[in-house]
């Protein structure tokens, strides 16, 4: 892959975006066709089709729960096989629950609004409430699809349960003594991290990995940053889409109360804050969509980019360890073969996950720079044509409001 | 009642010279050739008596005329009294027409899409008939005017007509839609930064200037700016100077350009001596900007952060637009005061403007008194053009209200926006940094750049949007409350002249049980108390 390339002229080579496109192999193919959205749960149907032997039917659905998925990438993450591999983040909690206050406070509120008004802030809070929607059902989406394209990953025995399974897979959302756990675990995990990347013994012999490791954390750490800001941005510019409408609304009354010359402009003058706030409303989206995701997505990956470094550098560490207990055994001549087994496997392990983490980090970033090129093109372009279309809202309304003079 | 000492000779002087004005005009229109310049004169007469663009002052001009010419004595409440009263100066129209300069928004269209409101300037139809039928009553209720004189005032009638059609009357509270226009180089807010919204002189000339021409014999050009803040002295003494400086190529000013500094508690000072000559006849004086002391403690104390910045920048801009307001009203720009602000290096302090003195605990006790009696004043409103305006008033004043809080919650949401745009820039421009696949380093880096230009313009779009549209929604939603003030005026006043017509009543009874009874002398008494309190009828009705 040619770095110095223009990132936007083509490049050759297999692109792994995050919106996945399938790859020659069609073998499985996973999508959620359907999702239903009751008060406090989502339910996904999983939708399969195959020619794989394994699977009893060609294509079949079974529904599945956000805890579920949950369930299945922490199989993942637990099994040992799976350590020299990237796995997939999982997806995020749906949360409807802040559109779903504002619509609260909608219902209850406000007597001074206008019906008119009303209705169209409704509606806004409504759309945003659908494409939150939407996106925790593509985010699920691409965590299977991920796992459905690894080579490797897709061959799991739960994978295949996760699919086919008809009934309720019956797993339970972590008690709070899990949720606890989970959280002690992370932070000795830390702790070891850090006591391992910081061991004087432990020389990277590996400069390829040595180089990565910096990258990562760092990249780590930006993209975190980037992401937190883009969700502000975003933010803040859907409030001053939305901030038009009771300007259009006070305006037209003013229009209409009055029956004077400058009525008629004041109501052209709402109609165009009426068609601003439509035009920004989808730049916020827009800039929601393809940024503020992207950069949210990456934030998780090179999060797991980072655990597949640290499970690497925790077997060298075994590696390591088990050569000294070795030598030491050499020294004493006691249970050297058992040593010396140890030793052995914990090489191999060692190889093993190097080799297959070399991998994976190039994947990884081939699919990274995919995948921002891919979503900054389209981000830009939607951008020029929102831009291109305020524009001429705004110079036909400034003429039209120039006839009337 | 000290117009009935106010020397009759006083009252003769001032009718005589305006029956001399009046009768040059006429004679002006009648021998000034073509019907044109007939209608012109006609008109520019009409304006004389028509004065401010508030409706009643016609009433209160004929009554006045009426009064000046029946029984001789003069209201005192002409300031000018030795001389032709103000009845003789153009009136206001009012109805200028500004449009915010398209190139300004050409130039910007391409870049941050302002959003530039032209509005227009509203002629009303006013009730013509009102005012002449409303004129003919008080004359019947008059004292008697010489019969010679109902004829020169039926013809006064129809010019009214005439000059009710021509001249839009109650302009000043509608939009005079004011052209504030940033100059091009708007530059974000640092500690000197001015955005400039000016009104451009020419705009106005264009209309009834020539009509203007005429009455005043000079152009009425006049162009007013105030720059400049810059702080005096120390600590909590410190205080703002702002220099104003004027243009002017009127006569009635000594030189053509001329800047004096002013301190915020000067402005306050002369809207305080303005309201207390015209607000009870009725003019609608333009009102001061807010005192706020949070805000002037923040620069007292000499923080140099850009809220005190922008504070600063608010305040010039509103005391510029003010002052522009102020000399718009032709009756106010001849005012000694406004002339005497403008011109002279020293001015007395305003000592009475001050937030914490005792003229400002007066003045706040005076407003809690006026707030009650308004609300025990029940005014038997007989003038259904003014019900319906008082109506019209109040709706206007809430949807402004309305439109003024949904423009500022805007113009905060923006600025946000543009706050967080930077600092996304500043994150992605790191992230290129950090990025080692080159291309795509560059690629951020170059949205980084993009996005911090994106900032600098909704940098700008929020001052476009505060300084063009928030602050001349919240001007006329104070001047409105100006016009309120003036309608309270009025419904004072009515009460006033209820109450002497009451007392009136009463004297008259009192008189005739005397007569009955025989007594003389008590006879002589009353008549002499009678005497006191028909003038002060006729005053208050004047003033009504």
């Amino acid at each position: 892959m040619d770095d110095s390339q223009d990132l936007f002229v083509g490049e050759d080579g297999r692109p792994r975006s995050v919106t996945v496109d399938l790859y020659n192999d069609s073998s499985l193919q996973v999508e959620i066709s359907d999702a239903v959205s009751e008060r406090d749960k989502v339910k996904f149907t999983v939708h399969t089709k195959t020619n794989l032997a394994h699977f009893k039917k060609p294509e079949f659905s079974v529904v599945r729960q956000h805890e579920e998925f949950i369930w299945l990438h922490d199989t993942y993450l637990e099994n040992e096989d799976y350590a020299g591999i990237i796995i997939p983040p999982a997806p995020p909690r749906p949360d409807f629950e802040a559109s779903r206050e504002k619509l609260q406070k909608l219902g209850e509120g406000d007597g001074s609004m206008t019906r008119e008004e009303f209705a169209k802030m409704k509606q806004e809070l409504e759309a945003e409430y659908l494409a939150i929607f939407k996106k925790t059902v593509a985010m699920h989406e691409v965590f299977l699809q991920r796992l459905a394209m690894h080579p490797i990953l897709r061959r799991d025995h739960n994978f295949y349960v996760f699919l086919e399974y008809d009934q309720d897979l019956s797993v339970r959302g972590k008690n709070k003594k899990e949720i606890f756990g989970g959280f002690l675990k992370n932070i000795v995990k830390s702790a070891d991290e850090a006591l391992i990347t910081s061991m004087s013994g432990l020389k990277e012999v590996d400069d390829f990995f040595d180089h990565e490791r910096t990258f990562l954390l760092e990249y780590h750490t930006r993209v975190k940053d980037s992401s937190l800001k883009a969700d502000r941005l975003t933010r803040s510019h859907k409030n001053v889409a939305e901030d038009y409408i009771p300007i259009s609304s006070a305006l037209n009354v003013l229009g209409t109360q009055e029956s004077s010359a400058i009525s008629r402009s004041f109501i052209k003058l709402a109609e165009l804050f009426e068609k601003l706030r439509k035009v920004e409303g989808r730049v916020a989206s827009d800039e929601d969509l393809k940024l503020s995701d992207l950069l949210r997505y990456y934030m998780r990956d090179s999060q797991a980019a980072k655990d597949l470094l640290y499970r690497r550098a925790r077997s060298l560490a075994d590696y390591e360890n088990a050569n000294k207990v070795l030598d030491k055994a050499r020294m004493k001549n006691k249970d050297v073969k058992q040593a010396e087994n140890h030793q052995l496997v914990c090489c191999q392990r060692f190889e093993k996950l190097s080799d297959s983490a070399k991998q994976e980090l190039i994947d990884f970033k081939v699919r990274r720079v995919a995948a921002f090129r891919k979503n900054l093109i389209e981000l830009t372009e939607l951008e020029l044509k929102h831009a291109k279309a305020s524009l001429l809202l705004l110079r036909n309304c400034l003429v039209s409001l120039k006839m009337d003079h | 009642m000290t117009y009935e000492r106010g020397s009759s000779c006083d009252a003769c002087a001032s009718v005589t010279a305006a029956l001399s004005s009046l009768a040059w005009l006429m004679l002006q229109a009648v021998a000034g050739g073509g019907r044109f310049r007939c209608l012109h004169s006609v008109v520019s007469l009409g304006w004389l008596l028509v004065a401010s663009g508030v409706p009643w002052s016609i009433v209160t001009r004929a009554t006045a005329v009426a009064r000046v010419l029946g029984d001789g004595s003069l209201p005192a409440l002409y300031p000018a009294a030795a001389t032709a009263p103000d009845w003789t100066q153009a009136g206001w129209t009012g109805g200028g027409r500004f449009t915010a300069r398209s190139a300004h928004t050409a130039s910007n269209a391409a870049s941050g899409d302002p959003v530039v409101v032209e509005r227009r300037p509203l002629r009303s139809s006013p009730s013509s008939p009102e005012p002449a039928s409303l004129h003919a009553e008080d004359i019947s209720t008059s004292n008697g005017p010489k019969p010679a004189e109902i004829s020169l005032e039926d013809d006064r009638e129809d010019l009214f007509a005439e000059a009710t059609e021509e001249v839009s009357l109650d302009s000043p509270e509608r939009e005079p839609i004011l052209s504030d226009e940033p100059s091009p180089a708007i530059t974000p807010v640092t500690p000197t930064a001015l955005v400039t919204p000016r009104i451009d002189p020419v705009m106005f000339e264009r209309c009834k200037e020539e009509l203007e021409e005429e009455a005043n014999g000079d152009s009425f050009d006049i162009d007013i700016s105030v720059s400049d803040p810059e702080k005096v002295g120390e600590g909590m003494n410190a205080y703002m100077a702002y220099k104003v400086t004027t243009k002017t190529s009127l006569s009635i000013f000594n030189k053509k350009e001329f800047s004096v500094k002013r301190r915020f508690s000067d402005f306050l000072g002369l809207h305080s001596k303005l309201a207390s000559k015209y607000m009870h006849i009725g003019y609608i004086v333009p009102p001061a900007p807010e005192k706020s002391i949070v805000g002037m403690t923040k620069v007292k104390v000499g923080k140099e952060d850009p809220s005190s910045a922008e504070f600063v920048e608010k305040r010039r801009s509103a005391l510029e637009r003010y002052l522009e307001r102020t000399v718009k009203h032709p009756t106010l720009l001849q005012d000694p005061d406004v002339q005497q602000f403008l011109e002279s290096s020293e001015l007395p302090r305003a000592v009475s403007t001050q937030a914490l003195s005792g003229a400002g605990i007066l003045r706040m006790v005076n407003k809690a008194a006026d707030a009650v009696n308004k609300m025990t004043i029940k005014m038997n409103e007989s003038d259904a053009w003014f019900e319906e305006k008082q109506q019209q008033f109040e709706n206007l004043d809430q949807q402004l209200r309305k439109l003024h809080t949904s423009v500022e919650t805007l113009v905060c949401h923006r600025k946000e926006l543009s706050v967080n745009t930077a600092a996304f820039a500043k994150s992605a421009a790191m992230l290129g940094n950090s990025e080692d696949h080159t291309a795509l380093s560059r690629a951020l880096s170059q949205l980084a750049e993009v996005e911090e230009k994106i900032d600098q313009l909704h940098q700008e779009q929020a001052y476009a949007d505060f300084y063009l549209f928030s602050e001349l929604l919240s001007d006329y939603v104070r001047l409105i409350t100006a016009v309120k003030g003036v309608f309270d005026q009025r419904m004072k006043t009515w009460q006033k002249w209820q109450d002497a017509q009451a007392m009136l009543q009463k004297k008259l009874e009192a008189e005739a049980k005397l007569q009955y009874a025989n007594k003389p002398d008590k006879l002589q008494q009353a008549k002499d108390e009678i005497r006191e309190a028909s003038p002060g009828v006729s005053v208050c009705k004047d003033e009504k």
